[in-house]
């Protein structure tokens, strides 16, 4: 008896909070509204492509740069292809990099923090200080140079925005795991004969990535801004594959005779960034009210 | 005591620099082919190459090089640009100057708008103004800069041609750039102040200000403002190196010949000795601006000791 209420408790502890957390953001206003857009964009990244109207890459030479009409809601660009079509076809490549990118920085940013952490000494000092280096390039400057070395295309961009987050991430992650190494648990894995890997994920893995997951959230929309403005630059996905940072890059040329090609594109990054924004915003005031800011 | 920790935080700062150094003299070597090559430029005849491969010592061990790399910037060489085959220095004294007043600028701009927002905001909690101010700070983060630039281009140089639709150093011709690259950070600094004022008024010391009967206003300049402010030129400080990298992409939109646009223009030319010029100078400069913010923040906080 005695047995069975002890393993119950946590759980039942366990579940209503988590039940709650949710509830939460959903009460949240600004929190539910981003967890709206971004459920709304991801799902255009991944039905997008099969619901446009006309083919995005379809070129019609005798409707070029027209305005929205009741056949192009959105107008054609300069070789007549469907803006509204491009734009939907280019959510999956716009989202799909950013959170491609971001996936990719947290994993490798949170094995380098986790793997620092843990080593300590020498391995974390060094690592750390690689880590201050790469935070020494403001912003965009790193997935630059990156790219002048691999040249453009999907693949570059993907790395060079995830890049941007790396040594975020290990650092997020080495400061949890330099509180939980300390921890009753990591001692009784240790004694019970647990190998170096298995208490650096089995264990300490589980303890920190909260934050981690939270801070990935709230990163999502700059990954996203990173990504797109490499292809604005013409150093990301490169035309004709519909994306929305070269869209607005070709868009610039006909602002006077063809707005919509700048405006559909436009608008709909910000909103993509904005949702996640909100929804990362409203995560941590759920989860973490300590890192309100 | 002050003079100290700005010595103690410069010093703190010399093995990132040294590693940004180790990495941009890195960079150059991985790219794909012969340095020396690179360096000579595409065109150059076997004989040029060598004569690059000796002077730049290009035939020696690496640690020799980085040496000889590390020598030449001690001396404020940064090498020949092969597009214009002019010193780096001189490209970069150019560029530098449009980039800097256009940050200079956009900064201002950040601190006045967004403070003054944030104020605002705060002080009217809970109002449809508050609203306003907090849907256009996230609305000014969530934008894609080369966004609202070409919005601005296409409103006030399209429609109402107020301005040129290329940026350039004059007046009419920084408005636009200035407005563009300041959007996002009048966004961060008007949340961080509007949070940091809110935080501050639930404080009891402004309780008991209240209490005492002093006017509104002065509790807000004189208890609220003062104590708020601190963490705001800390995040303006960190915004400051941010707009000089958001240069990149707000000059390629505006064409303004700054060292972004000159960055973009180098990659598109295959300019290496520039790019890693550039990269340099740009992490540099975002090190010593963040070390200032610090060093600001200390100079102003009474309550930080120079730990």
């Amino acid at each position: 008896m005695a047995e069975v209420a002890s393993s119950a408790k946590p759980d039942a502890r366990v579940a209503p909070r988590r039940r709650s957390a949710f509830r939460r953001l959903l009460r949240h206003p600004s929190g539910s509204l981003g967890l709206f857009l971004s459920l709304l964009f991801v799902a255009l990244a991944v039905v997008g492509p099969y619901l446009t109207p006309f083919d995005a890459d379809r070129q019609n030479y005798l409707k070029l740069n027209q305005a929205p009409s009741a056949e192009h809601w959105l107008g054609t660009d300069q070789f007549g292809r469907d803006t509204f079509s491009r734009v939907l076809a280019g959510a999956r490549t716009s989202i799909g990099i950013g959170v491609a990118a971001k996936l990719l920085g947290a994993l490798v940013g949170g094995v380098w923090g986790l793997w620092s952490g843990y080593a300590g000494s020498w391995v974390d000092a060094v690592s750390m200080r690689l880590v201050d280096v790469l935070l020494a390039f403001p912003g965009l400057l790193l997935a630059i140079g990156l790219i002048a070395i691999t040249g453009p295309g999907v693949g570059p961009v993907i790395v060079a925005s995830a890049v941007f987050g790396v040594p975020i991430f290990a650092r997020l992650v080495r400061g949890s795991v330099l509180g939980a190494k300390e921890r009753v648990f990591i001692e009784a894995a240790r004694g019970l004969g647990a190998g170096h890997v298995r208490i650096m994920f089995g264990h300490l893995l589980p303890a920190v990535i909260a934050p981690v997951i939270v801070y990935a959230t709230l990163r999502i929309g700059v990954t996203m801004l990173v990504a797109a403005g490499l292809s604005f630059l013409g150093l990301g996905v490169q035309p004709p594959t519909a994306e929305w940072g070269s869209m607005l890059s070709q868009a610039q040329l006909y602002l006077r005779l063809d707005p919509w090609m700048a405006f559909a594109p436009g608008i709909a990054i910000t909103l993509a960034v904005l949702g996640f924004n909100l929804l990362g915003d409203g995560l941590r005031d759920v989860l973490d009210p300590t890192l309100r800011a | 005591m002050l003079l100290l920790y700005l010595l103690r935080r410069l010093v703190q700062a010399i093995p990132t620099l040294l590693g940004v150094a180790i990495l941009m003299f890195l960079f150059v070597r991985a790219l794909p082919g012969d340095p020396a090559r690179l360096y000579a430029g595409l065109d150059a005849t076997p004989a040029e190459v060598t004569a690059v491969r000796e002077r730049f010592g290009l035939d020696r061990s690496l640690p020799a090089q980085f040496g000889l790399y590390l020598g030449s910037l001690a001396r404020g060489e940064l090498g020949r640009s092969f597009r214009s085959d002019r010193p780096i220095t001189e490209l970069l004294e150019r560029h530098f100057r449009a980039t800097l007043t256009l940050s200079l600028i956009a900064i201002a701009l950040a601190m006045i708008v967004g403070v003054g927002l944030g104020v605002i905001a705060a002080v009217r909690r809970g109002s449809l103004t508050d609203l306003g101010v907090t849907i256009g700070s996230i609305l000014g983060i969530s934008a894609p800069s080369f966004f609202v630039g070409i919005l601005l281009i296409y409103v006030f140089a399209v429609q109402w041609r107020l301005f040129p639709v290329a940026g350039s150093l004059t007046w009419s011709g920084m408005v636009l750039p200035a407005v563009t690259l300041a959007a996002g950070a009048i966004g961060t600094v008007a949340r961080f102040t509007r949070s940091s004022l809110l935080e501050v008024m639930g404080e009891d010391f402004v309780r008991t200000a209240r209490a005492k009967g002093i006017h509104p206003r002065t509790v807000l300049r004189k208890h609220v403002l003062k104590n708020a402010l601190i963490p705001v030129i800390t995040i303006t400080g960190l915004q400051f190196g941010f707009l000089l990298s958001g240069a990149v992409i707000v000059e390629t939109v505006f064409n303004f010949p700054g060292l972004g646009w000159l960055l973009i223009q180098s990659i598109e030319a295959r300019d290496y000795p520039v790019i890693q010029a550039l990269m340099l100078v740009f992490s540099v400069q975002f090190v010593l601006i963040n070390l200032l913010a610090d060093v600001l923040y200390a100079a102003v906080d009474p309550r930080i000791s120079y730990g």
